[in-house]
Protein backbone atom coordinates (compact mmCIF):
# COMPACT_ATOMS: atom_id res chain seq x y z
CA UNK A 1 0.00 0.00 0.00
CA UNK A 2 1.06 3.42 -0.82
CA UNK A 3 -1.26 5.48 1.32
CA UNK A 4 -2.64 7.31 -1.56
CA UNK A 5 -5.67 5.14 -1.03
CA UNK A 6 -6.28 6.40 2.46
CA UNK A 7 -7.63 10.09 0.53
CA UNK A 8 -10.85 10.42 2.30
CA UNK A 9 -13.49 11.05 -0.25
CA UNK A 10 -15.45 13.73 1.76
CA UNK A 11 -16.66 16.95 -0.50
CA UNK A 12 -14.51 19.66 -1.35
CA UNK A 13 -15.32 23.11 0.28
CA UNK A 14 -14.49 26.38 -0.83
CA UNK A 15 -11.32 27.87 1.37
CA UNK A 16 -8.54 30.32 0.30
CA UNK A 17 -5.23 29.88 -1.38
CA UNK A 18 -1.94 32.34 -0.52
CA UNK A 19 0.26 32.86 -3.31
CA UNK A 20 3.70 32.12 -1.88
CA UNK A 21 5.54 32.21 -5.17
CA UNK A 22 4.91 33.55 -9.04
CA UNK A 23 7.27 32.24 -11.28
CA UNK A 24 6.71 33.29 -15.26
CA UNK A 25 8.73 30.42 -16.71
CA UNK A 26 7.63 31.97 -20.54
CA UNK A 27 5.42 35.08 -21.50
CA UNK A 28 2.54 33.47 -21.35
CA UNK A 29 3.19 30.54 -18.48
CA UNK A 30 2.77 30.95 -14.85
CA UNK A 31 3.70 28.84 -12.04
CA UNK A 32 1.81 29.48 -8.57
CA UNK A 33 2.76 28.02 -5.66
CA UNK A 34 -0.17 28.36 -2.98
CA UNK A 35 -0.10 28.08 0.74
CA UNK A 36 -4.20 26.46 0.42
CA UNK A 37 -5.93 26.54 3.84
CA UNK A 38 -7.01 23.33 5.43
CA UNK A 39 -5.65 21.54 2.28
CA UNK A 40 -7.29 17.96 1.92
CA UNK A 41 -4.32 15.17 0.20
CA UNK A 42 -4.79 15.44 -3.76
CA UNK A 43 -4.00 12.18 -6.26
CA UNK A 44 -1.76 12.93 -9.06
CA UNK A 45 -3.91 14.02 -11.80
CA UNK A 46 -6.37 15.67 -9.98
CA UNK A 47 -7.02 19.48 -10.43
CA UNK A 48 -8.49 22.57 -8.33
CA UNK A 49 -10.52 25.55 -9.25
CA UNK A 50 -9.60 28.84 -8.76
CA UNK A 51 -12.50 31.50 -8.16
CA UNK A 52 -11.41 35.05 -8.69
CA UNK A 53 -14.42 37.74 -7.06
CA UNK A 54 -14.68 40.79 -7.95
CA UNK A 55 -16.07 43.80 -5.28
CA UNK A 56 -19.56 43.75 -6.98
CA UNK A 57 -19.36 40.29 -6.09
CA UNK A 58 -19.02 39.12 -9.94
CA UNK A 59 -16.90 35.62 -9.96
CA UNK A 60 -15.51 34.00 -12.28
CA UNK A 61 -13.87 30.20 -11.87
CA UNK A 62 -11.34 27.95 -14.18
CA UNK A 63 -10.20 24.52 -13.19
CA UNK A 64 -6.42 23.93 -12.98
CA UNK A 65 -4.48 20.50 -12.77
CA UNK A 66 -2.06 20.04 -10.09
CA UNK A 67 1.23 19.73 -10.44
CA UNK A 68 2.88 18.93 -7.28
CA UNK A 69 2.71 15.95 -5.14
CA UNK A 70 0.47 15.36 -2.23
CA UNK A 71 3.02 15.67 0.07
CA UNK A 72 4.47 18.68 -1.37
CA UNK A 73 3.23 21.39 1.76
CA UNK A 74 2.39 23.57 -1.27
CA UNK A 75 -0.19 23.31 -4.28
CA UNK A 76 1.66 24.02 -7.48
CA UNK A 77 -0.80 25.08 -10.46
CA UNK A 78 0.43 25.70 -13.93
CA UNK A 79 -1.69 28.10 -15.54
CA UNK A 80 -1.49 28.95 -19.34
CA UNK A 81 -2.26 32.65 -20.20
CA UNK A 82 -5.16 33.03 -22.92
CA UNK A 83 -6.06 35.74 -25.30
CA UNK A 84 -8.47 37.41 -23.44
CA UNK A 85 -8.57 35.22 -20.31
CA UNK A 86 -10.54 36.57 -17.70
CA UNK A 87 -8.79 34.61 -14.99
CA UNK A 88 -5.40 33.56 -16.56
CA UNK A 89 -5.05 37.08 -17.78
CA UNK A 90 -5.52 38.21 -13.51
CA UNK A 91 -3.60 35.61 -12.65
CA UNK A 92 -0.46 36.35 -14.95
CA UNK A 93 -0.44 39.98 -15.11
CA UNK A 94 -2.08 41.06 -11.59
CA UNK A 95 -2.04 38.64 -9.44
CA UNK A 96 1.13 38.96 -6.80
CA UNK A 97 2.42 37.26 -4.22
CA UNK A 98 0.98 37.55 -0.80
CA UNK A 99 -2.52 37.80 -2.50
CA UNK A 100 -5.42 35.52 -1.53
CA UNK A 101 -7.53 33.09 -4.02
CA UNK A 102 -10.39 31.09 -3.61
CA UNK A 103 -9.83 27.66 -4.39
CA UNK A 104 -11.13 24.42 -4.11
CA UNK A 105 -10.23 20.83 -4.66
CA UNK A 106 -9.06 18.37 -5.05
CA UNK A 107 -11.36 17.45 -7.53
CA UNK A 108 -11.52 14.55 -10.02
CA UNK A 109 -11.45 11.14 -9.23
CA UNK A 110 -11.42 9.36 -12.65
CA UNK A 111 -7.85 11.59 -14.00
CA UNK A 112 -6.07 10.21 -11.17
CA UNK A 113 -3.09 7.79 -11.21
CA UNK A 114 -3.23 5.27 -8.04
CA UNK A 115 0.83 5.05 -8.00
CA UNK A 116 0.44 1.42 -7.98
CA UNK A 117 -0.61 0.47 -11.59
CA UNK A 118 1.66 0.72 -14.72
CA UNK A 119 0.80 3.69 -16.56
CA UNK A 120 1.86 5.15 -19.63
CA UNK A 121 0.67 9.28 -20.07
CA UNK A 122 0.43 10.89 -23.37
CA UNK A 123 0.35 14.64 -22.67
CA UNK A 124 0.73 18.03 -24.67
CA UNK A 125 1.11 21.54 -24.21
CA UNK A 126 0.11 22.91 -20.68
CA UNK A 127 -1.57 19.29 -20.67
CA UNK A 128 1.84 18.53 -19.34
CA UNK A 129 0.71 19.31 -15.56
CA UNK A 130 -0.80 16.07 -14.73
CA UNK A 131 2.05 13.72 -15.62
CA UNK A 132 4.22 16.34 -14.17
CA UNK A 133 2.39 15.50 -10.29
CA UNK A 134 2.45 11.54 -11.09
CA UNK A 135 6.41 12.00 -12.51
CA UNK A 136 6.86 13.80 -8.92
CA UNK A 137 4.85 11.12 -6.88
CA UNK A 138 6.62 8.66 -8.66
CA UNK A 139 9.50 9.37 -7.71
CA UNK A 140 8.59 9.79 -3.95
CA UNK A 141 7.74 6.04 -3.89
CA UNK A 142 10.58 4.93 -5.65
CA UNK A 143 8.49 3.77 -8.24
CA UNK A 144 9.70 5.25 -11.49
CA UNK A 145 9.86 2.19 -12.74
CA UNK A 146 5.45 2.04 -13.36
CA UNK A 147 5.02 5.14 -15.35
CA UNK A 148 6.30 6.11 -18.61
CA UNK A 149 5.44 9.58 -19.90
CA UNK A 150 5.26 11.10 -23.97
CA UNK A 151 5.44 14.73 -23.61
CA UNK A 152 4.76 16.70 -26.25
CA UNK A 153 5.03 20.49 -27.56
CA UNK A 154 5.42 22.94 -30.53
CA UNK A 155 8.97 23.81 -28.96
CA UNK A 156 10.48 24.16 -25.79
CA UNK A 157 8.81 27.58 -25.27
CA UNK A 158 5.38 25.77 -25.40
CA UNK A 159 6.44 23.13 -23.13
CA UNK A 160 6.04 23.49 -19.47
CA UNK A 161 8.41 21.63 -17.28
CA UNK A 162 10.21 20.32 -20.23
CA UNK A 163 13.45 19.99 -18.54
CA UNK A 164 11.63 18.28 -15.53
CA UNK A 165 10.21 16.03 -18.00
CA UNK A 166 13.11 14.89 -19.98
CA UNK A 167 15.51 14.94 -16.41
CA UNK A 168 12.94 12.16 -15.46
CA UNK A 169 13.30 10.26 -18.62
CA UNK A 170 10.13 11.59 -20.26
CA UNK A 171 9.82 11.03 -24.11
CA UNK A 172 10.31 14.68 -24.98
CA UNK A 173 9.00 15.42 -28.51
CA UNK A 174 8.59 19.19 -30.29
CA UNK A 175 6.84 19.16 -33.60
CA UNK A 176 8.05 21.79 -34.82
CA UNK A 177 12.08 22.15 -33.70
CA UNK A 178 14.49 19.69 -33.48
CA UNK A 179 16.13 18.61 -30.53
CA UNK A 180 19.37 16.79 -30.42
CA UNK A 181 19.41 13.98 -32.82
CA UNK A 182 14.94 14.13 -32.72
CA UNK A 183 13.84 15.81 -35.92
CA UNK A 184 11.00 17.59 -35.15
CA UNK A 185 7.49 15.56 -35.63
CA UNK A 186 4.64 13.98 -33.50
CA UNK A 187 5.99 10.61 -31.52
CA UNK A 188 6.01 7.92 -33.53
CA UNK A 189 4.67 4.62 -33.40
CA UNK A 190 8.00 3.27 -32.96
CA UNK A 191 8.92 5.65 -29.87
CA UNK A 192 5.28 5.03 -28.24
CA UNK A 193 5.03 1.37 -28.22
CA UNK A 194 8.31 0.80 -25.65
CA UNK A 195 6.25 3.31 -23.57
CA UNK A 196 2.57 1.89 -23.87
CA UNK A 197 4.06 -2.01 -23.07
CA UNK A 198 2.44 -3.02 -19.92
CA UNK A 199 0.17 -0.41 -18.96
CA UNK A 200 -2.68 -0.87 -17.24
CA UNK A 201 -3.53 2.25 -17.54
CA UNK A 202 -3.55 5.26 -20.43
CA UNK A 203 -3.83 9.44 -19.80
CA UNK A 204 -3.84 11.76 -21.97
CA UNK A 205 -4.21 15.21 -21.46
CA UNK A 206 -4.28 18.53 -23.64
CA UNK A 207 -6.31 20.54 -26.09
CA UNK A 208 -9.14 18.79 -27.74
CA UNK A 209 -7.04 18.55 -30.73
CA UNK A 210 -4.05 17.14 -28.78
CA UNK A 211 -6.90 14.74 -27.93
CA UNK A 212 -8.00 13.71 -30.82
CA UNK A 213 -4.39 13.46 -32.61
CA UNK A 214 -3.22 11.53 -29.45
CA UNK A 215 -6.04 8.83 -28.67
CA UNK A 216 -5.16 6.63 -32.22
CA UNK A 217 -1.00 6.96 -31.47
CA UNK A 218 -1.79 5.40 -28.05
CA UNK A 219 -4.05 2.87 -29.25
CA UNK A 220 -2.10 2.30 -32.21
CA UNK A 221 0.75 1.60 -29.71
CA UNK A 222 -0.93 -1.28 -28.74
CA UNK A 223 -2.63 0.25 -25.59
CA UNK A 224 -6.33 -1.04 -24.88
CA UNK A 225 -8.94 1.46 -25.99
CA UNK A 226 -11.09 0.94 -22.45
CA UNK A 227 -8.31 1.25 -20.51
CA UNK A 228 -7.72 5.16 -21.97
CA UNK A 229 -8.50 8.19 -19.26
CA UNK A 230 -8.97 11.37 -20.80
CA UNK A 231 -8.55 15.36 -19.71
CA UNK A 232 -9.06 17.56 -21.78
CA UNK A 233 -9.82 21.50 -21.92
CA UNK A 234 -11.12 23.82 -24.18
CA UNK A 235 -9.68 28.00 -24.29
CA UNK A 236 -11.98 28.68 -21.50
CA UNK A 237 -10.06 31.75 -20.56
CA UNK B 1 -14.72 35.30 0.99
CA UNK B 2 -12.18 37.61 0.26
CA UNK B 3 -12.58 39.97 -2.67
CA UNK B 4 -9.51 39.04 -5.69
CA UNK B 5 -7.18 42.18 -5.09
CA UNK B 6 -7.29 44.18 -8.43
CA UNK B 7 -9.99 41.52 -10.02
CA UNK B 8 -12.77 42.93 -11.63
CA UNK B 9 -15.64 42.06 -14.11
CA UNK B 10 -14.28 41.91 -17.73
CA UNK B 11 -17.04 39.67 -19.66
CA UNK B 12 -20.56 41.44 -19.93
CA UNK B 13 -23.28 38.90 -18.90
CA UNK B 14 -25.25 38.28 -21.97
CA UNK B 15 -28.63 38.34 -22.57
CA UNK B 16 -29.92 39.26 -18.71
CA UNK B 17 -31.24 36.80 -16.72
CA UNK B 18 -29.76 34.07 -18.44
CA UNK B 19 -26.43 33.31 -17.65
CA UNK B 20 -26.71 31.02 -14.32
CA UNK B 21 -23.82 32.43 -11.44
CA UNK B 22 -20.05 31.62 -12.22
CA UNK B 23 -20.93 30.84 -15.95
CA UNK B 24 -19.69 32.31 -19.21
CA UNK B 25 -21.47 33.28 -22.76
CA UNK B 26 -19.06 31.01 -24.63
CA UNK B 27 -19.58 32.95 -27.91
CA UNK B 28 -20.06 30.78 -31.41
CA UNK B 29 -17.74 28.13 -29.67
CA UNK B 30 -19.09 25.04 -28.26
CA UNK B 31 -15.97 23.34 -26.22
CA UNK B 32 -16.13 19.27 -26.13
CA UNK B 33 -15.25 18.12 -23.30
CA UNK B 34 -15.52 14.24 -23.03
CA UNK B 35 -13.47 11.36 -20.59
CA UNK B 36 -13.04 9.08 -23.17
CA UNK B 37 -12.50 7.96 -26.45
CA UNK B 38 -14.98 9.22 -28.79
CA UNK B 39 -16.54 6.07 -30.59
CA UNK B 40 -17.06 5.59 -34.29
CA UNK B 41 -21.19 5.04 -33.72
CA UNK B 42 -23.03 4.20 -37.20
CA UNK B 43 -26.25 5.36 -37.17
CA UNK B 44 -27.71 2.02 -38.39
CA UNK B 45 -25.67 0.27 -35.06
CA UNK B 46 -27.18 2.63 -32.92
CA UNK B 47 -30.52 1.75 -30.45
CA UNK B 48 -32.18 3.68 -27.72
CA UNK B 49 -33.80 1.49 -25.08
CA UNK B 50 -35.65 2.38 -22.13
CA UNK B 51 -36.34 -0.61 -19.52
CA UNK B 52 -35.42 -1.39 -15.89
CA UNK B 53 -38.96 -0.04 -14.21
CA UNK B 54 -40.94 0.15 -17.06
CA UNK B 55 -44.38 -2.27 -17.97
CA UNK B 56 -43.20 -2.29 -22.07
CA UNK B 57 -39.44 -2.36 -22.14
CA UNK B 58 -38.77 -0.91 -25.29
CA UNK B 59 -36.05 -0.60 -28.08
CA UNK B 60 -35.82 1.92 -30.89
CA UNK B 61 -33.64 1.98 -34.02
CA UNK B 62 -32.28 5.07 -35.85
CA UNK B 63 -35.42 4.79 -38.13
CA UNK B 64 -37.80 3.81 -35.75
CA UNK B 65 -36.77 7.05 -33.36
CA UNK B 66 -36.86 9.36 -36.61
CA UNK B 67 -40.50 7.77 -37.49
CA UNK B 68 -42.16 9.00 -34.07
CA UNK B 69 -43.31 12.60 -33.21
CA UNK B 70 -40.57 15.31 -33.67
CA UNK B 71 -39.82 17.65 -30.97
CA UNK B 72 -37.47 20.49 -30.93
CA UNK B 73 -35.18 22.75 -28.16
CA UNK B 74 -34.83 26.10 -28.28
CA UNK B 75 -32.54 27.75 -25.65
CA UNK B 76 -29.49 27.63 -23.56
CA UNK B 77 -27.00 24.41 -22.58
CA UNK B 78 -24.69 25.33 -19.50
CA UNK B 79 -21.58 22.91 -18.66
CA UNK B 80 -20.32 22.98 -15.33
CA UNK B 81 -16.82 23.55 -16.42
CA UNK B 82 -18.12 27.65 -16.93
CA UNK B 83 -19.33 27.86 -20.34
CA UNK B 84 -22.72 28.62 -21.22
CA UNK B 85 -24.05 28.64 -25.03
CA UNK B 86 -27.00 30.91 -25.79
CA UNK B 87 -29.94 30.21 -28.39
CA UNK B 88 -29.02 26.47 -29.96
CA UNK B 89 -31.73 24.88 -31.27
CA UNK B 90 -31.38 20.71 -31.04
CA UNK B 91 -33.97 18.40 -32.53
CA UNK B 92 -34.73 14.56 -31.84
CA UNK B 93 -37.61 13.29 -29.74
CA UNK B 94 -39.08 14.04 -26.56
CA UNK B 95 -38.13 11.52 -23.36
CA UNK B 96 -42.09 11.86 -22.59
CA UNK B 97 -42.36 10.30 -26.16
CA UNK B 98 -40.11 7.04 -25.65
CA UNK B 99 -41.09 7.26 -21.40
CA UNK B 100 -45.21 7.15 -22.80
CA UNK B 101 -44.31 3.95 -24.65
CA UNK B 102 -42.51 2.55 -22.10
CA UNK B 103 -44.80 2.91 -19.41
CA UNK B 104 -42.63 3.39 -16.02
CA UNK B 105 -43.70 1.70 -13.25
CA UNK B 106 -45.30 3.79 -10.03
CA UNK B 107 -42.38 2.75 -7.88
CA UNK B 108 -39.79 4.24 -10.89
CA UNK B 109 -38.35 7.39 -9.31
CA UNK B 110 -34.75 7.64 -10.90
CA UNK B 111 -33.49 7.30 -14.23
CA UNK B 112 -29.96 5.73 -15.20
CA UNK B 113 -28.72 7.32 -18.35
CA UNK B 114 -26.46 4.85 -20.37
CA UNK B 115 -24.40 5.35 -23.63
CA UNK B 116 -22.22 2.94 -25.94
CA UNK B 117 -19.37 4.01 -24.02
CA UNK B 118 -19.96 2.84 -20.97
CA UNK B 119 -20.49 6.21 -20.00
CA UNK B 120 -23.41 6.85 -16.96
CA UNK B 121 -25.13 9.68 -15.60
CA UNK B 122 -28.06 9.75 -12.81
CA UNK B 123 -30.97 11.98 -12.92
CA UNK B 124 -34.58 12.19 -11.28
CA UNK B 125 -37.07 11.11 -13.10
CA UNK B 126 -38.92 14.36 -13.03
CA UNK B 127 -35.97 16.01 -14.70
CA UNK B 128 -36.71 14.09 -17.36
CA UNK B 129 -40.37 14.02 -17.73
CA UNK B 130 -42.60 17.09 -18.55
CA UNK B 131 -40.75 18.11 -21.83
CA UNK B 132 -37.86 19.13 -20.08
CA UNK B 133 -35.75 16.32 -22.00
CA UNK B 134 -34.92 14.91 -25.57
CA UNK B 135 -32.83 12.52 -27.04
CA UNK B 136 -31.77 14.53 -29.85
CA UNK B 137 -29.47 13.86 -33.25
CA UNK B 138 -29.55 17.72 -34.83
CA UNK B 139 -28.07 20.81 -33.49
CA UNK B 140 -28.68 23.86 -35.89
CA UNK B 141 -29.80 21.76 -38.32
CA UNK B 142 -27.20 19.77 -38.72
CA UNK B 143 -26.37 16.11 -37.54
CA UNK B 144 -24.79 15.71 -34.26
CA UNK B 145 -21.14 15.67 -34.79
CA UNK B 146 -19.59 12.41 -33.46
CA UNK B 147 -17.48 14.64 -30.82
CA UNK B 148 -20.61 16.37 -29.21
CA UNK B 149 -22.13 12.53 -28.97
CA UNK B 150 -23.77 12.12 -32.25
CA UNK B 151 -25.28 9.96 -33.94
CA UNK B 152 -27.34 11.29 -30.88
CA UNK B 153 -27.24 12.24 -27.49
CA UNK B 154 -29.59 12.99 -24.41
CA UNK B 155 -30.57 16.54 -23.76
CA UNK B 156 -31.48 17.77 -20.28
CA UNK B 157 -30.54 21.66 -20.81
CA UNK B 158 -31.94 22.91 -17.51
CA UNK B 159 -28.81 20.94 -15.85
CA UNK B 160 -25.42 21.21 -16.56
CA UNK B 161 -24.58 19.10 -19.55
CA UNK B 162 -22.80 16.63 -18.07
CA UNK B 163 -26.00 15.24 -17.37
CA UNK B 164 -26.84 15.02 -21.23
CA UNK B 165 -25.26 12.16 -22.25
CA UNK B 166 -23.28 11.45 -25.53
CA UNK B 167 -24.00 8.40 -27.29
CA UNK B 168 -27.13 7.85 -25.30
CA UNK B 169 -27.89 4.02 -25.57
CA UNK B 170 -30.56 3.33 -23.15
CA UNK B 171 -32.32 5.01 -19.67
CA UNK B 172 -32.77 2.54 -17.16
CA UNK B 173 -35.52 3.38 -14.34
CA UNK B 174 -35.11 2.63 -11.19
CA UNK B 175 -36.94 2.85 -7.62
CA UNK B 176 -33.42 4.31 -5.95
CA UNK B 177 -31.07 6.72 -7.10
CA UNK B 178 -27.67 5.12 -7.91
CA UNK B 179 -24.85 7.51 -9.38
CA UNK B 180 -23.41 7.90 -12.58
CA UNK B 181 -19.71 8.01 -14.11
CA UNK B 182 -19.08 11.82 -12.99
CA UNK B 183 -21.18 11.68 -9.78
CA UNK B 184 -18.96 8.78 -8.50
CA UNK B 185 -15.93 10.68 -9.68
CA UNK B 186 -16.81 13.57 -7.36
CA UNK B 187 -19.79 15.81 -9.48
CA UNK B 188 -23.61 16.81 -8.00
CA UNK B 189 -26.17 13.92 -7.84
CA UNK B 190 -28.23 16.95 -9.51
CA UNK B 191 -26.87 19.72 -11.08
CA UNK B 192 -28.85 22.77 -11.20
CA UNK B 193 -26.67 25.72 -13.04
CA UNK B 194 -28.96 28.29 -11.14
CA UNK B 195 -28.06 26.37 -7.45
CA UNK B 196 -24.32 26.09 -8.82
CA UNK B 197 -24.78 22.16 -7.88
CA UNK B 198 -21.20 21.41 -9.47
CA UNK B 199 -19.43 19.16 -7.03
CA UNK B 200 -20.68 16.84 -4.26
CA UNK B 201 -21.65 18.33 -1.31
CA UNK B 202 -23.14 21.73 -3.00
CA UNK B 203 -26.39 22.35 -1.33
Amino acid sequence: MTGIEAVTPRATEWTTGTIITKEQPTPDQVRLRLHVEDRQRHDPGQHYVVRLRAPDDYTAQRSYSVASDGEDPLLELLVERLPDGEVSGHLADVAEVGDVLEVRGPIGRWFRWDARTPAVCLVGGTGVVPAVAMLRTARRLGRTDLLRVAAVGRSPEHLPYAAELARAGALVAYTRHDAGDRPAGPPRPDELAPLAEGAEVAFICGSPRFVALATPLLIGAGVDPTTIRVEQFGATG
Amino acid sequence: MPVTRGFFRKRDEGPAGRLPPGQYDTGSSWPVLTAEAAPDLAPADWRISVDGLVEAPSTWTWDEAHALPGSTYTGDIHCVTTWSKFDMTFRGVSVDDLLTAARPRPEARFVLAHSSTGYTTNLPLDDVTGGKAWVVWEVDGKPLSREHGGPARLLVPHLYFWKSAKWVSRLELLAEDQQGFWERNGYHDRGDPWREQRYQGDA
